[in-house]
């Protein structure tokens, strides 16, 4: 008796290192074929097949929503997720595996940025299909890739550098209103700014200006944090910048132009999934380009230690106003991206309780590192959506996880790890 | 006249704000870390006091005892702040104590987290009708020349003052005092002199956390509608009124509590009322900016451990 339940422990230990080996040998681009193939699965039979099996529709976010709905359909929905997703991908990806490896070395060669390219494009593709079932899931997507901005901005001002920055939704709130008013004043008829000035037809070429006018204007604004940073650290800094959150939601409460506590609404629905994808990747790429840059190492160097780090010629005040202003300045692209994927804003949204959101998602995924800003991103909103049939007790669930983590792993759950393009996107190795 | 009447005002959300900065600034001094859950435990402190007060409200009705409307509200004040001082611990076994190696701001997550549980746990359980804080004392106004005052601000003001020094002197002159006293004196050394960490920061929450009570009892006798949010505003901004106040200062925290009242009282004679907070905020900036250490704080030491 004993001996079989050893063999059979042996046995599950040896497929889960088998399984192991064999992902390790997939590279990233059969897993995107596998999407690819999952998500057209789902397009084409989805529906007829969830309804075959019992489900009322195809389950918009991996039948979590359903199964804390109606706990009798648990089995049906996790029947659907394997079939369609976990299988297709799974099987594909090991079918694809060799001759994918084979394109992926091929790119290498070439050329790197074609090879990322390529992956963007297979992802986006994927997103984009598995996205097209429903508006929710776009919407869900749309603002789970502003939290990925968001965060990363953060985790450049917490993290890289070490200030427990507060004022993240002010820097939101000034990209969101300034981007806001650039679009609604040129190129939309609206009841405060009158109608429009420049032809709405050419507007979405010039959304990226909106957008780097929204991060430009917080940018600037950070310097009201990043000034008093030279003097100050820790504790009064929180507070500075919390005030300054405090100070720029009033102040737009105050601002009748901009419609004062009723919101600014009417924004052109420009941005769509495909423009908050691209801007999200740039944000990626630019942002790990940054912190992994001498400029990211004199931030951690400012964050272990001020003096030391001034002693060795790291100029401390460049470095921290640099680090302000660049974290403002994604914080309020991202926020302008907000603004014209809810085509509405108010102060109200701008308040202790996104900064509690966006302070969380940052030190749940992790300190000091970019896979970890977008795992805490994308983990915390998916939760959130994924918990919403229980109301109240999300509000419960949620932080209790974020004690956890703090208490096992108190710099959050991937912390410190570097981001490596190259390793993402080269090929596996072979088996021999 | 006005002013006078303002300055009435000032003083009784001055003393709020007084009491739960206390409760901040005393946590600092201790474990150097900002307890974030603190507004809410005025929240849960509010609510205690209202359930043992409509206890013992019906329970003299039932004729149990006679006690006039004060006595009642002087034990609603005593119980609540015994009973609140439990759930302050409790924090800080469950949220502080296992990250007190951590870093900093990790702690300063937890206590977020633990703010949000407790409100939303006391919506799940009281549900979201707000609940109406019963009136214990007569309301009874008295006219100074055109100034009124109703003796609930006075009591208000009367108590909130008596906790603070009875506060100070419990840490001037008694034994335990003197331990937080070393404690924030130097954090690594005291305990190995024999002085109980633990115990140290769980008597430090429970006062904390007992003033945060008396604050959110007194709140309720003035502004007798509670729900479960009322924590959020008032805990932030007695959290700036702390370290306006210098950190770990009980002096400076009484007297910032003060002055953050003042400020919001008085802006509003000047300026449009909608800039209340423009104008509080932009000044506790720049104070900042001008005195980055507060009133009473000692200057950038190497003590902060980030």
């Amino acid at each position: 008796m004993e001996a079989t339940s050893e063999k059979l422990s042996i046995d599950k230990k040896q497929l889960l290192s088998g399984l192991r080996v064999a992902a390790s040998r997939i590279p990233l681009l059969a897993w995107f074929l596998g999407g690819l193939v999952a998500v057209a699965l789902e397009q084409f039979i989805g529906n007829p097949f969830a309804r075959g099996i019992g489900l009322p529709k195809v389950p918009v976010l991996f039948g979590f929503v359903i199964m804390l709905k109606k706990p009798f359909l648990i089995p049906s929905a996790v029947l659907y997720v394997v079939l369609i997703y976990l299988l297709p991908v799974a099987v594909v990806a090991r079918l694809t595996a060799a001759s994918m490896n084979r394109l992926a070395a091929k790119l290498l060669d070439l050329k790197m940025f074609l090879s990322v390219i390529l992956h963007l494009l297979l992802f986006y593709a994927v997103l984009h299909i598995w996205a097209e079932m429903s508006d929710y899931r776009v919407l869900v997507l749309k603002l789970m890739l502003i939290a990925v901005m968001l965060t990363l901005s953060l985790n450049i001002i917490n993290g890289y550098m070490g200030e427990f920055s507060c004022s993240h939704p002010g820097f939101m709130a000034l990209g969101a209103y300034s981007a806001s008013v650039f679009t609604v004043w040129l190129f939309a008829d609206d009841r405060l700014f009158g109608p429009a000035l420049l032809p709405p037809a050419i507007g979405p070429f010039l959304f990226p200006i909106a957008l780097l006018v929204g991060g430009l204007v917080a940018a600037v604004g950070a310097l009201a944090v990043a000034v008093p940073s030279f003097r100050t650290r820790g504790d009064y800094l929180a507070i500075i910048s919390l005030a300054f959150m405090f100070i720029v939601k009033s102040l737009i409460e105050n601002l009748e132009v901009v419609g004062g506590p009723r919101g600014l609404g009417n924004q052109p629905d420009w941005a769509n999934l495909p423009v908050v994808f691209a801007t999200t990747a740039i944000c990626i790429w630019i942002i790990n380009n940054f912190v992994r840059s001498t400029m990211g190492k004199a931030l951690n160097a400012v964050r272990d230690n001020e003096m030391a780090a001034d002693a060795m010629t790291v100029d401390t005040r460049k470095t921290k106003i640099l680090a302000f202003l660049f974290g403002a300045f994604w914080a309020g692209v991202a926020g302008g991206l907000f603004a014209h994927v809810l085509r509405y804003v108010n102060p109200g949204t701008f308040g202790i309780q996104k900064l509690a959101e966006v302070l969380a998602m940052v030190y749940f995924g992790g300190l000091n590192s970019v896979y970890g800003s977008i795992v805490g991103a994308c983990g915390i909103s998916l939760l959130g959506e994924a918990l919403r049939p229980l109301e109240l007790y999300k509000w419960i669930i949620i932080p209790l996880l974020l004690i956890l983590v703090m208490i096992f792993r108190p710099t959050g759950l991937i912390a410190f790890k570097e981001f490596d393009v190259k390793k993402l996107v080269q090929p596996k190795k072979m088996a021999d | 006249m006005v002013f006078f009447q303002n300055l009435i005002n000032a003083l009784q959300w001055g003393s709020f704000y007084a009491l739960i900065a206390l409760g901040y600034s005393m946590v600092y001094s201790i474990l150097m870390l900002f307890n974030f859950a603190h507004g809410d435990i005025f929240m849960v402190g509010a609510y205690i006091g209202f359930g043992v007060s409509t206890a013992l409200v019906s329970l003299a009705a039932m004729g149990a005892f006679a006690l006039p409307g004060w006595l009642i509200l002087v034990l609603t004040i005593i119980i609540s702040m015994f009973l609140t001082s439990f759930v302050g611990m409790i924090v800080e076994r469950v949220g502080y104590r296992p990250l007190r190696d951590a870093p900093r701001a990790s702690a300063a997550i937890t206590g977020l987290m633990i703010g949000i549980i407790l409100e939303t746990g006391n919506l799940a359980l009281l549900g979201a009708e707000r609940v109406k804080f019963p009136s214990l004392i007569e309301t009874t106004t008295y006219d100074l020349g055109g100034v009124f005052v109703t003796n609930k601000k006075i009591m208000i003001v009367l108590v909130s003052i008596t906790l603070s020094f009875a506060l100070h002197q419990f840490i001037r002159r008694t034994r335990w005092g003197m331990a937080m006293r070393a404690m924030a004196f130097d954090f690594a050394v005291v305990p190995l002199m024999g002085v109980p960490l633990n115990r140290m920061a769980a008597l430090t929450f429970a006062l904390g956390s007992a003033l945060a009570a008396a604050a959110g009892i007194l709140f309720g006798v003035a502004y007798p509608v509670l729900d479960p949010y009322m924590g959020i505003l008032i805990g932030w901004k007695a959290f700036v009124a702390a370290i306006l106040g210098g950190r770990g200062s009980v002096v400076g925290a009484t007297l910032a509590g003060f002055l953050l009242g003042f400020i919001e009282m008085f802006v509003p004679m000047i300026f449009p009322s909608t800039l209340r907070d423009f104008i509080a905020y932009t000044i506790v900036l720049l104070i900042l900016v001008f005195r980055p250490h507060g009133f009473f704080g000692e200057a950038y030491s190497a003590r902060l451990r980030l």
